[in-house]
């Protein structure tokens, strides 16, 4: 369903702070996604994969409040950092075109991979061109808890038998007009 | 996401978020466009109850009942007159009027033309997926000629609407394509539109992925930035809009009209509207 993730291009932080920030921003936004298609899947009666994204989102709020409360009052320009919302999406948050009605669990866990594997990378540039040693350790510490994320879902992926082949097959299909 | 911190904001996206759960497809556009409009109200820092969300009738005129801002579900093609009374009769709310190339463009599109003219200070998004998705998909005015299937036998053999050289004929002041793909894009535009004065038309090329997901999953590598920058003249406007591929996006023209805005009668109270009814 996706490529293998690609190299990203970290922003240039001035503080720890901004990017304590930044990485809040980012867990939060994979949290609210997942629930986001969690609901989408329980509207289409895929209970499976809506719990599997619901654990994803439980996930993702966890490593949210573990990095909020090791940022503290972590402060830009004297107040709380908060996020534009009008650039790309985060390495962490699914394509909503990503998902199908039908889809599998092994698809969705191969969803969730994707998006732990660019997190590991985004971390893992942030670090490399950190000029702050804090930001640098900080930043090796997320894209470390990413790389757990990952074995994790390689863990729980190992469950799932392979795909179905007519994995999509509907008896009763939307299509009326084809 | 802007990764670049910023001032605080008053809201978040999730505070336009209602309790109601989108009975879109998975894997549909309109899901982006409805966390595009969230993240451009947390943006533009707009309390929910100062934002009106008006629209007609198809798959993206669902939108209001997932805002937690007032919101408006009317009748078909509709949408455009309904806001249109709703910001004359209360010009301090922010009005966003939601569609569909069907809805908009079809049942609605004698209202686009005139909300258009009128320049009235709404901004109009419309999700198009080139198809009418809730209906079971049949071709809607942006419809490819040549799309082929059981409903339009060897297709439809029309020239499809084309709504951004449209708009700019008759009068829009602000015209701008995203694509749903990009959410943060999208939420921008949005953000333009709500800011520039007047009347804002925003395409939102929104992939259907039910009845055109062959056709429409390679939006994604066909839709590209604008190369030209945007302009306040209708006539270089016109000449980019009508030569564009239909996969520019970016905001392609903002003019300078004055939006249309009667000045309000000092007497008037709403119980007035009752003496013009007689039973």
């Amino acid at each position: 369903m996706t490529n293998a993730p690609q190299p990203v291009e970290p922003p240039k932080f001035n503080s720890v702070a901004e990017f304590f920030a930044q990485a809040l921003a980012i867990e939060v936004e994979a949290a609210e996604r997942y629930t986001l298609l969690a609901d989408q899947m329980e509207v289409h009666n895929n209970k499976e994969i809506a719990a599997i994204f619901r654990k994803m989102a439980s996930i993702e709020g966890e490593h949210r409040d573990e990095i909020a409360r090791r940022a503290g009052n972590a402060l830009v320009a004297g107040r709380s950092a908060t996020f534009s919302w009008t650039g790309p999406d985060g390495p962490e948050a699914t394509d909503f075109d990503q998902l199908h009605y039908l889809m599998t669990p092994r698809q969705a866990l191969r969803l969730a991979r994707f998006n732990e594997e660019r997190a590991v990378k985004y971390f893992e540039a942030v670090a490399e061109a950190a000029t702050d040693p804090a930001i640098a350790a900080f930043a090796g510490e997320m894209a470390e808890d990413e790389r757990n994320h990952v074995v994790w879902v390689d863990e729980w992926l190992a469950k799932f038998a392979s795909d179905d082949p007519n994995w999509d097959h509907d008896p009763d299909p939307p299509v009326h007009s084809e | 996401m802007n990764m670049i911190p910023s001032a605080e904001k008053a809201f978040k996206p999730a505070d336009y978020k209602s309790s109601v759960k989108p009975v879109w497809c998975p894997g549909c556009g309109d899901h982006s466009v409805l966390l595009a409009f969230q993240r451009a109200m947390a943006e533009l820092a707009l309390p929910p109850e100062q934002v009106a969300v008006v629209s007609g009738i198809g798959c993206s005129s669902r939108i209001p009942a997932y805002t937690n801002c007032y919101g408006f579900h009317g009748v078909h093609g509709r949408a455009l007159a309904l806001a249109s009374g709703l910001k004359v009769a209360r010009p301090d709310l922010t009005v966003v009027v939601a569609s569909g190339d069907g809805d908009g463009f079809s049942i609605g599109g004698n209202h686009f033309l005139h909300a258009c003219r009128r320049n009235i200070d709404l901004t109009y998004v419309v999700m198009d997926n080139r198809i009418y998705g809730m209906t079971k998909g049949q071709p809607s005015p942006t419809t490819e000629p040549d799309w082929d299937t059981a409903i339009a036998p060897g297709g439809t053999g029309l020239s499809p609407f084309h709504p951004l050289v449209i708009a700019l004929a008759s009068g829009a002041n602000f015209i701008a394509r995203g694509f749903s793909g990009d959410i943060g894009g999208c939420a921008k535009l949005i953000v333009e539109a709500v800011r520039t004065p007047g009347f804002s038309f925003v395409q939102i090329l929104s992939p259907c992925v039910t009845f055109r997901e062959d056709q429409q999953k390679g939006w994604k590598s066909l839709v590209h930035a604008a190369i030209v920058p945007e302009t306040d003249d209708p006539a270089r406007a016109a000449r980019r809009l009508m030569t564009d591929d239909g996969f520019n996006v970016g905001v392609l023209y903002r003019g300078k009209r004055q939006p249309y805005q009667p000045k309000p009668l000092a007497d008037f109270a709403p119980s007035h509207l009752e003496t013009e009814f007689a039973i």
